[in-house]
């Protein structure tokens, strides 16, 4: 293998990593929060993506689908925690995975009668449809570059949030020790709704910048899914930082196998789970037993 | 608390409640007689997913654990049957199943031993990997024919050179008693297991684990044990099916599977192990209708799940017997009941 290439599968892996970890982000977060599985999440991710297709399809810009999917996700956040998530938090394991599993279902019905079972494929933006010349044999996609520094930008934006405001020192207090946050005689509803509005938007996100890359179809939302939980395994439970690393991780192991070892290349990742699974229980990057 | 503990794995104390049972014991074992091909396999579909659903009881209803990844051991159990079995004729179910039974133990033995050391929500996104790392390995290796499945010779109800004879139009009666049996082996076998000292250390397990280890248990020994018979159970149970349809592809090993089974006993009571059997009886009937009323299966089956889950605490099992719930709940946090704490 040439370096040119290898170069290539590296920024590939980066690429893809940054995107799971906008998903994993949202789902750890929700799960450090609020305690409430969400297998919904992957149809987020969906919703994103055809979202990015409808858009690009009546107005002709990606543009102004990002922001879109952003604002939707906010909204159907803030309506899912209010009308439905709310009321689950206090349930059991069972009752949560399969209301949201149900949700699972809803959607994908929903998204078979407003847009049908085809595949589509959602054109890179003209303004990013070139290629970035690195050495003279090589160049990377634009596209590529701008999502890499998107997923960046907004990776940076959710530590500051976390770890510089108000709102974010109750997050983190929320995720290690809920019961004194109800103490304390803070608001935690506010919270709980704010967490989940920017965890579903996150995945809309993701979706939609993922949505030129990799075509839109039904059940994309599994895939991602599965791989999210194996982030959120591998980081640590509510950990956005552990997400962070262990999506990086996940990206890279699974682009350069599908690259270099195509026939073992889907195991590694399940491989790389249970090998953490027997070192570190807690994830990579947990602190809590 | 530790004398409900001790009381709770009786069979059905209330007569009315056993005459129930009874009654639809008798009605399963007489309603193929009358009825035709189509509903005779249809009604064993039912009972091959009340199996898968009970030995997911086992975990979930009985330890506490929400496994979701148990489709694998079935889908394994089902492509045991298709590996084994060679081109040109078919073998004897005397060696079929107890092969299926104990690839699909075996594997899940292997995938309990690293997913019990953890707990709760991790618990359930590694056995969600697991099996899906079991769904990647058929559904995109030519390993059991790929993402279009593979067809098979069924097994054959032989024992060394004698076989049943049994004629095309009998096979389907036959399968539906074979499965009924069975289903029926598997939940005595499992009430008498309930009542040994293994049953009631899992049931102290999902009322109190840290009891439990307080008390001396290895409670991950245990919780093993029960992850591999559950494991076990579930790959008769695909036995089964790729016995009936004389066909396997990757779905039966998909996640959706598993949630599936989850939703039987969600649907049947958690409280109960009747209750899987109802609702997996249940869930196949709606399944049934919902495809003759409409394009639209997943609707229905979503809106069933939404409707169960918000008003069917106790399943179906609860709301017809209006009985007090014989296994007790577990609380989602790992507080324990409170009156278990004044006695114990």
């Amino acid at each position: 293998m040439d370096f040119p290439e290898l170069l290539a599968q590296l920024l590939n892996g980066l690429q893809y990593g940054l995107l799971l970890f906008l998903i994993a982000s949202g789902l750890t977060l929700i799960f450090g929060v609020m305690g409430v599985i969400n297998l919904a999440h992957g149809s987020m991710f969906m919703i994103g993506a055809y979202v990015a297709y409808l858009v690009t399809a009546h107005w002709g810009s990606l543009w102004l689908a990002v922001p879109a999917a952003a604002l939707g996700g906010l909204l159907v956040g803030a309506a899912l925690e209010a009308g439905l998530f709310r009321h689950f938090y206090a349930r059991e394991h069972l009752d949560q995975v399969l209301l949201t599993f149900a949700l699972i279902l809803l959607f994908e019905e929903f998204r078979s009668f407003l847009v049908g079972n085809d595949f589509h494929s959602v054109p890179v933006p003209a303004l990013l449809d070139f290629s970035v010349p690195i050495t003279p044999h090589f160049s990377y996609s634009a596209y590529r570059f701008a999502v890499i520094a998107i997923c960046l930008l907004l990776a940076a934006l959710l530590f500051l949030w976390i770890e510089r405001t108000r709102m974010g020192a109750i997050i983190r207090a929320a995720a290690e020790k809920p019961e004194m946050v109800d103490v304390l005689g803070i608001d935690a509803r506010r919270v709980h709704l704010t967490v989940f509005a920017v965890g579903t938007a996150l995945a809309l996100v993701a979706g939609a910048l993922a949505a030129p890359l990799y075509s839109v179809y039904p059940n994309m939302g599994d895939g991602v899914l599965i791989i999210s939980f194996v982030v959120v395994v591998i980081g640590g439970l509510g950990s956005v930082s552990g997400a962070f690393w262990s999506a990086l991780i996940l990206g890279l192991v699974d682009t350069l196998g599908a690259a270099y070892a195509p026939r073992v290349a889907g195991l590694a990742v399940y491989v790389l789970m249970a090998a953490v699974l027997l070192w570190r229980p807690t994830g990579l990057f947990g602190r809590r037993a | 608390m530790m004398h409900r503990v001790s009381e709770a794995e009786r069979p059905p104390r209330h007569r009315s409640q056993r005459l129930l049972l009874g009654l639809g014991a008798v009605l399963l074992a007489v309603l193929p007689l009358g009825s035709s091909e189509f509903y005779t396999g249809l009604m064993t579909s039912g009972l091959i997913a009340a199996m898968l659903a009970l030995s997911l009881q086992l975990l979930v209803g009985c330890t506490g654990l929400v496994s979701l990844g148990h489709a694998a051991f079935y889908g394994l159990g089902a492509y045991t049957v298709y590996a084994i079995t060679p081109a040109d004729h078919s073998l004897s179910l005397i060696l079929t199943l107890p092969a299926a039974a104990a690839v699909a133990g075996l594997a899940a033995l292997l995938v309990g031993a690293l997913s019990l050391r953890t707990r709760g929500f991790f618990f359930l996104m590694v056995t969600l990997a697991f099996g899906q790392m079991v769904f990647f390995i058929f559904h995109n290796t030519k390993l059991g024919g790929g993402a279009d499945g593979a067809y098979l010779l069924r097994p054959t109800l032989s024992l060394f050179d004698w076989q049943l004879p049994l004629t095309r139009r009998q096979r389907p009666l036959a399968y539906y008693y074979l499965s009924l049996s069975l289903l029926l082996a598997m939940y005595l076998g499992l009430l008498l297991l309930l009542r040994s000292l293994f049953g009631r250390v899992l049931q102290g397990i999902r009322v109190n684990e840290q009891r439990m280890l307080a008390l001396g248990f290895n409670t991950y020994r245990y919780k093993l044990a029960a992850f591999a018979i559950a494991g076990l159970l579930a790959g008769i149970a695909g036995h089964m099916y790729a016995m009936k349809e004389g066909f396997v592809n990757p779905e039966l090993v998909g996640w959706h599977r598993s949630a599936e089974a989850l939703l039987m006993i969600l649907l049947g009571g958690l409280a109960t192990l009747s209750g899987p059997i109802i609702g997996a009886l249940a869930y196949t009937a709606i399944g049934e209708v919902a495809q003759l009323i409409t394009e639209r299966k997943l609707l229905v089956e979503g809106l069933v799940i939404l409707l169960v889950v918000l008003s069917l605490p106790k399943g179906l099992s609860g709301a017809l017997s209006g009985t007090a719930v014989w296994l007790p709940r577990r609380r989602p946090t790992s507080r324990p009941p409170s009156e278990a704490s004044r006695h114990g």
